[in-house]
């Protein structure tokens, strides 16, 4: 049984929303659910969603994420929250009463993050729960109709879940329709006003191929493929279409998980120093808390990094030291202020950019490596001349930087409807392994020749993948 | 400004009993895994590790096709990680992760890299292999049973019987019983002190009665018999061990009870431990026949093909001595005669069976249908010829 009872978090809850308020944290309306170890797995299997749709690789996760608890290689999390309104955290029962109340403190900062964050502003968390609900329930009806079944439909997953994330980044940039894309295109197409078109001749810009699909780049690949296919049946568009919505939904997360662990656990930390804890309970507050933001060597802890981060940030806006001022001036926003700032209007990668110090890298430790035939090797330290390039790296690594870009060029190439893809090489070289069994996928899903082109080992590269199977061959 | 309320859901134990909700994708993920398994059995059977172990042993097995495809980057994408203060450019922190070292985070957070392995049980795997053989004609055959006389059990009591059963309770009993009835006959004076004293009777004896209970029974041996002259390396005896193994599994499916014998030869035969077997090389010619004899020999001490499905199997690099080779086909007749299933692997790893000589050719000659011989060049051989060895069997009726 539980080291205590539910009335006592309750009253621990009051006091943590009053310190919470206090600080000036804003947050949806909370629920808990508590739940035991076998919850917490199922939850974490499935995102956290109360109602899931069915996968295969949901089950894998979920052995996964058994088979490691029991083994004890990992815990699980103290708490699983979820964006939505009100939002809804899982806290494990069997946690002590001070684990338990550290955790609530945690949960209000990620709510604060969800509400106000400017990346969710896409993911309409009032209706989170009821969106996956009635995305479950579609596909189980698919799964049910006879004329499906669950194989078609798996079989779909399989492919549209190779391609979910391939969508666009950064979701507070409107996407153009067809007709803005013609109208810029149009325009740029104008001739410029030039000064000087008495002294030389005038440069005419080509004129823009308005027939072509898509006019520009479009990163969408299942929304592309969901509309450019005119083989699809209606069911198999809807599930393209529900898997880009919560790839959609699940993005602002990826995008933001250093900021967001490290706001959580940046203000369960001053929360609960605020509360005035009795020894015992903060004798285990500062093991529990130093537990989580632990380094580990040889990766990057994303709690410990945001919140070194933020921690930071109210430092030097508070009490700079004299050379931060001569290097970055005196701040005009106290400390307070430049947090609940900095929490609204960034992502990871801005984030970092902008906040992550030259100091700070050096004091963490930060260093580049890279791979050198069997070995990982490290390629550079944050020292004086190494620690922009570690950050860029750092930088390029974070959240959806872990994915490759891909866009569809031409619908239509070589007027066979061949579906072109182009890899935005930035000097990373897809896994060719992958990068072959992720272009059948886009093969099954557009049913003609795909073709990828990229860069492999500096040379530019065309895999092709049609009804003969794949093949490649580089280019000149 | 106040934060709402907020709303605390209590644990409630039934709701949690019922939530199972990942089962049905877990059966999911499982079939998957079978799937994979059979479509790789080959290779999976090939490898080292799983030759050898015990059934109920959890072996990893090494899979493709449910990993979960995305574009990722491959090894030249350089990483960041935080140290501990005195790591400088150059040094060595790790090995590359070779698939699965690292971990899958959440959805789309860490694509691509995926563990691979999975843990299976040797039975399971065995029961996957035998899916995989579609032999359905096999399985139809009828298994040679022998009716054993396991236990014996009571069954009533007898007048008669041996005195070791004499069941004394009882028969006290029966005298007693006799004694009242006869009370008003024996009730004259002149009763001798010999009838007062009321002897036991022929007809008071009750000995228990047993009968033998019999249960069906079906036993096989394999006999393995191998080369282990000089010629045979590491190499080949790996694959024999290998088929040897697959062919101990699939019986032990089969029968209730079997037995492994392990018959060694060069120019003379023994009959060795496992471990011997597999693992002391020997010098010197071969004798094929040796080793048949040898096993002729032991059949008839020990496994009485009325009793006994006999399955033997043997392993060379076929490199006989030539005035042996009429010795070894005929006795290899004789051996096929008694066994359910004989054959003969001829092991050549790729290459040498251009210089080597064989024995394949000479056994051609030989005249059963339950005989069998292939050849092994590699390891991914294994398997096809287990399996087309197994469709030669015989059945006796």
């Amino acid at each position: 049984m539980a080291s205590y009872e539910l009335k006592e978090l309750i009253e621990w809850d009051a006091r943590i929303r009053d310190k919470a308020a206090q600080f000036g944290l804003d947050c949806f309306d909370q629920e808990f659910e508590i739940c035991d170890h076998a919850g917490m797995l199922g939850y974490m299997a499935y995102s956290g969603m109360p109602s899931h749709y069915p996968h295969w690789s949901y089950g894998k996760a979920y052995e996964k994420l058994k088979t490691l608890y029991d083994h004890g290689v990992t815990g699980l999390p103290y708490e699983m929250v979820i964006n939505a309104n009100p939002a809804i955290a899982y806290l494990m029962r069997d946690n002590t009463l001070l684990l338990q109340v550290l955790t609530i403190a945690h949960v209000y900062g990620h709510n604060d993050f969800f509400k106000n964050n400017y990346t969710f502003r896409t993911t309409k968390p009032a209706l989170t729960v009821e969106l996956f609900k009635a995305h479950a329930l579609r596909l189980r009806r698919y799964v049910e109709d006879p004329s499906i079944g669950i194989d078609k439909v798996e079989r779909l997953l399989d492919a549209a879940h190779a391609l979910a994330y391939q969508c666009r980044r950064n979701l507070a940039i409107r996407k153009l329709d067809r007709r803005e894309q013609e109208t810029r295109l149009i325009e740029q197409a104008q001739p410029r006003h030039d000064p000087f078109r008495q002294l030389h001749p005038r440069l005419v810009p080509p004129e823009p191929d308005l027939n072509r699909v898509p006019l520009e780049p479009d990163e969408d690949l299942l929304l592309f493929i969901r509309d450019h296919n005119p083989r699809l049946a209606d069911w198999e568009k809807d599930v393209l279409t529900i898997l880009d919505q919560e790839a959609k939904y699940f993005l602002p997360m990826i995008e933001t998980k250093i900021m967001n662990e490290g706001w959580a656990s940046y203000w369960h930390k001053r929360v609960l120093e605020a509360l005035a804890l009795d020894q015992g309970l903060s004798l285990e507050f500062i093991v529990r808390h130093n537990q989580v933001l632990r380094p580990i060597p040889g990766q990057i802890n994303p709690y410990r990094l945001g919140f070194k981060v933020w921690e930071d940030i109210y430092r030097r806006h508070t009490e700079p030291t004299p050379e931060e001022v001569r290097k970055y001036g005196a701040p005009t926003k106290s400390g307070i202020e430049k947090l609940f700032e900095a929490r609204e209007v960034e992502r990871d990668t801005s984030f970092l950019r902008r906040y992550l110090t030259e100091e700070l890298m050096r004091e963490l430790g930060l260093f580049e490596f890279e791979a050198n035939g069997e070995d990982l090797v490290v390629s550079r330290v944050s020292d004086e001349e190494g620690w922009r390039a570690v950050k860029e790296t750092l930088i390029k690594n974070q959240g959806s930087g872990s994915i490759p870009v891909v866009k569809v060029e031409d619908a239509d190439f070589g007027q066979s409807r061949t579906l072109y893809l182009k890899h935005y090489h930035d000097g990373r070289d897809l896994q060719l392994e992958y990068a072959e069994k992720t272009l059948a996928y886009v093969f099954r899903l557009w049913e003609r020749e795909c073709v990828l082109e990229t860069v492999l080992q500096g040379r530019r590269s065309i895999l092709c993948y049609n009804d003969r199977g794949f093949s490649m061959r580089a280019l000149k | 400004m106040r934060l709402p309320e907020s709303i605390f859901r209590e644990y409630r134990f039934s709701e949690a009993e019922r939530s199972d909700r990942a089962a049905g994708d877990r059966a999911r993920h499982r079939r998957k895994i079978r799937e994979s398994i059979r479509e790789n059995i080959a290779d999976i059977i090939a490898e080292e590790s799983i030759i050898g172990k015990d059934r109920d042993r959890i072996i990893k097995v090494p899979l493709r096709g449910i990993k979960e495809f995305r574009f990722v980057y491959g090894p030249n994408a350089p990483g960041v990680a935080e140290g501990q203060g005195d790591v400088r450019p150059g040094q060595v922190i790790g090995k590359v992760a070779r698939e699965g070292g690292k971990e899958a985070g959440k959805a789309g957070d860490q694509p691509g890299v995926d563990y691979y392995e999975t843990d299976v049980t040797l039975d399971e795997l065995v029961e996957i292999m035998f899916e995989d053989l579609e032999l359905p004609e096999l399985e139809r055959k009828a298994l040679r049973q022998v009716e054993t006389a396991r236990t014996v059990k009571r069954k009533g009591y007898r007048h008669v019987g041996i005195r070791a059963r004499l069941d004394k309770r009882r028969t006290a009993r029966q005298r007693v019983m006799r004694r009242l009835a006869s009370r008003g006959a024996a009730a004259t004076p002149a009763a001798s002190a010999e009838e007062r004293r009321f002897p036991f009777h022929e007809d008071d004896l009750r000995y228990r009665h047993v009968v033998a209970d019999t249960r069906e029974e079906s036993n096989a041996v394999v006999i393995c018999i191998m080369d282990t002259s000089g010629s045979m390396d590491m190499m080949k005896r790996y694959l024999a061990r290998s088929f040897f193994f697959l062919l101990y599994q699939f019986i032990s499916v089969r029968y209730h009870n079997v037995e492994l014998v392990f018959i060694a030869h060069h120019t003379e035969a023994r009959e060795v431990s496992e471990e011997e077997f597999f693992h002391k090389g020997e010098s010197g010619g071969t004798f094929i026949s040796s080793g048949y004899a040898k096993a002729l020999e032991i059949i008839s001490q020990r496994y009485h093909p009325s009793l006994w499905n006999v399955y033997a199997f043997h392993c060379s690099d076929g490199d006989n001595f030539d005035s042996d080779n009429e010795a070894a086909l005929s006795a290899g007749q004789e051996l096929a005669e008694l066994c359910n299933l004989f054959g003969y692997g001829e092991i050549k790893p790729l290459g040498s069976r251009y210089y080597e000589s064989s024995m394949l050719h000479i056994f051609r000659q030989l005249e059963a249908e339950n005989f069998h011989a292939v050849l092994i060049e590699r390891k991914e051989d294994i398997w096809p010829a287990f399996k087309s060895f197994l469709s030669k069997e015989r059945v006796a009726e």
